[in-house]
């Protein structure tokens, strides 16, 4: 029987296969993202890490809903000085790093991002996207015109691929994704989480402490496909899609859509850190069923052919 | 999905002694001994808390610390408050003749442990550690479920003088046990796991870490790789003996490591 091949090269970095951890969940020390990857993840993308150590916001930060999660962690990290230490442990174990960073101006994602790669980082990724921290993730990223400066400006400073995290929380993902390549982006990730409230009726206010948070899970995975489709027809820089996946199914979705590879967050909750390599093993019975035998091959075939 | 949240209203709200108190709440909650809910304050906090009770009218037993806990001591009957959960992993009862070790607050998750393997028809001998004798919790509860108990405080006031640690240590000297459970400080834990692993007993052993999401996403309560709220709180001893920061270091809300 032929064996599909999983391996996908993304930007000069070599994956062993197209699933990587999402930003923010099970990645803030060292000895979780070594768990994750040997449960399965090709890559593990980091907690998004600032200048400064950062608390997050008050509990409650997670609302667990019949279709997704709603969470208001509020970026809690330790700073890029002590993290750095993390990274570097992370890749001691051989495993795959994008470092995902934020920032509250481009001067200062510049800065963290450099030491993101001087720590060893296989790439960095850019927080442009989170929708629930005053000052930082959307407030930088939700025009044009400050992805591309801020890409530009970290584009200086990082010799590494360099991914920008998209906001779904606008009316035109594919001119965020074109600004980012025309800021130098290697490659665009999409999407972040969309964002929502929760109210308990009893106890008449919003669950979560942050009064709002960012909806993940299968719910968002409509609009993430969506997202990646039209960003496909955009930009020549490869996709990562992310949001609501969990089984291979939903991989090749993403895939079929554009994304050269995809990451996986949410799931993590529902299958735990085993979800990698199950996703994997349906996306090589799929390959192998239905004659593909590169990842690369099924990338974007949703398109037909590619106007 | 897993369950979400759950608004309840508060039962009974009582005194246990001077800081610790225990809240029942109105419905059911199956869960096992050991397993913990996050108990959401509204406009306060979120925090997780062991069950001290489970099935109908289930309930926790608390210290009061910090401002959290401080809100939750205000409530009264009728108030409402929100639970996520059971969580986590509980005790797993092994052999005939098992040893409870508990200090102070750390009975929490262990007297419901008591009840359901003295039910099962084990032979449970407690040690019930506390600083003085007004703060021990459950001594009548444990015993009326039939266990042994064997009462230490710290001053002296009442049973053995000194910590649960040592009653825990003679007690085994003299009688033999399939296996020992055990909840408290840190330093109790690693004290009993030093005694464990010489006698080459079982163990097991609810560790606390600062948690946030509480369903295995956010990475706060990493240990080495593992997370209290998904992989524990209750863990064995060969998993503890592989924890190199337990006893050691802890987790602050930044996500770094800081000394116990």
């Amino acid at each position: 029987m032929a064996m599909a091949d999983l391996g996908v090269d993304l930007c000069g970095l070599r994956l062993r296969n197209p699933t990587m951890l999402a930003s923010g969940v099970l990645d803030e020390t060292a000895g979780t993202m070594v768990e994750v990857a040997r449960a399965g993840a090709g890559a593990v993308v980091t907690k998004s890490v600032g200048r400064s150590p950062r608390e997050g916001h008050a509990n409650p930060c997670v609302v667990e809903l019949e279709v997704g999660l709603l969470n208001a962690m509020g970026l809690p990290n330790p700073g890029i000085e002590y993290f750095s230490e993390e990274v570097k442990a992370v890749k001691r174990e051989g495993v795959t790093v994008v470092g995902s960073v934020i920032g509250g101006s481009e001067d200062e994602l510049a800065e963290v991002a450099a030491l993101m790669a001087a720590a060893g980082a296989d790439a960095v990724e850019l927080n442009l996207s989170c929708p629930h921290a005053k000052g930082l993730g959307t407030e930088i990223g939700s025009t044009p015109e400050d992805v591309e400066r801020v890409c530009r400006r970290v584009r200086d400073v990082v010799k590494v691929p360099l991914f920008a995290k998209l906001t779904p929380n606008t009316s035109s993902i594919s001119n965020l994704a074109k600004a980012a390549e025309r800021g130098g982006a290697d490659a665009v990730v999409a999407i972040n989480t969309l964002k929502g409230m929760a109210i308990s009726p009893e106890a008449g206010m919003p669950v979560l402490a942050n009064r709002f948070g960012g909806l993940s899970g299968p719910a968002i995975r409509p609009v993430g496909v969506r997202c990646v489709y039209e960003i496909y027809d955009a930009v020549e820089i490869p996709i990562m899609g992310v949001g609501g996946i969990s089984t291979g199914r939903d991989a090749l979705e993403y895939i079929m859509a554009g994304a050269s590879a995809v990451q996986v967050g949410t799931a993590v909750w529902t299958r735990g850190p085993a979800v990698f390599k199950s996703i994997c093993e349906d996306v090589s019975r799929f390959m192998d069923e239905y004659g593909y035998s590169k990842v690369g091959d099924m990338v974007g075939v949703a398109h037909g052919t590619r106007p | 999905m897993a369950p979400g949240l759950r608004m309840v209203r508060v039962a009974e709200h009582r005194d246990e002694s001077r800081s610790v108190k225990t809240m029942r709440f109105q419905g059911r909650m199956e869960a096992r001994p050991g397993q913990f809910v996050m108990v959401w304050v509204p406009g306060v906090d979120e925090f997780p808390m062991s069950l001290s009770h489970t099935g109908e009218r289930f309930g926790i037993t608390y210290q009061v610390l910090g401002d959290g806990t401080k809100a939750l001591s205000k409530l009264t009957e009728g108030d409402v408050v929100g639970i996520r959960g059971p969580f986590g992993r509980g005790f797993s009862e092994a052999g005939k003749r098992l040893l409870v070790v508990a200090g102070g607050v750390g009975i929490a998750p262990t007297a419901p442990l008591v009840e359901a393997a003295t039910k099962a028809g084990k032979e449970v001998h407690l040690v019930l550690g506390a600083k003085s004798a007004e703060e021990l919790v459950f001594e009548k509860r444990c015993a009326e479920s039939g266990a042994r108990v064997h009462v230490s405080t710290d001053d002296g006031s009442k049973g053995y003088a000194g910590f649960a640690t040592g009653l825990a240590s003679s007690l085994l000297e003299k009688d033999a046990f399939d296996a020992v459970y055990t909840c408290g400080p840190e330093r109790m834990i690693t004290t009993m796991m030093g005694i464990c692993k010489e006698r080459r007993l079982p163990m097991q052993a609810s560790v606390e870490r600062i948690m946030k999401c509480g369903i295995g996403v956010c990475d706060s309560c990493a240990l080495d790789g593992k997370h209290v709220c998904t992989d524990g709180p209750v863990f064995g001893l060969d998993e503890l003996e592989r924890f190199k920061e337990l006893g050691k270091t802890r987790l602050d809300r930044t996500g770094r490591k800081t000394g116990i």
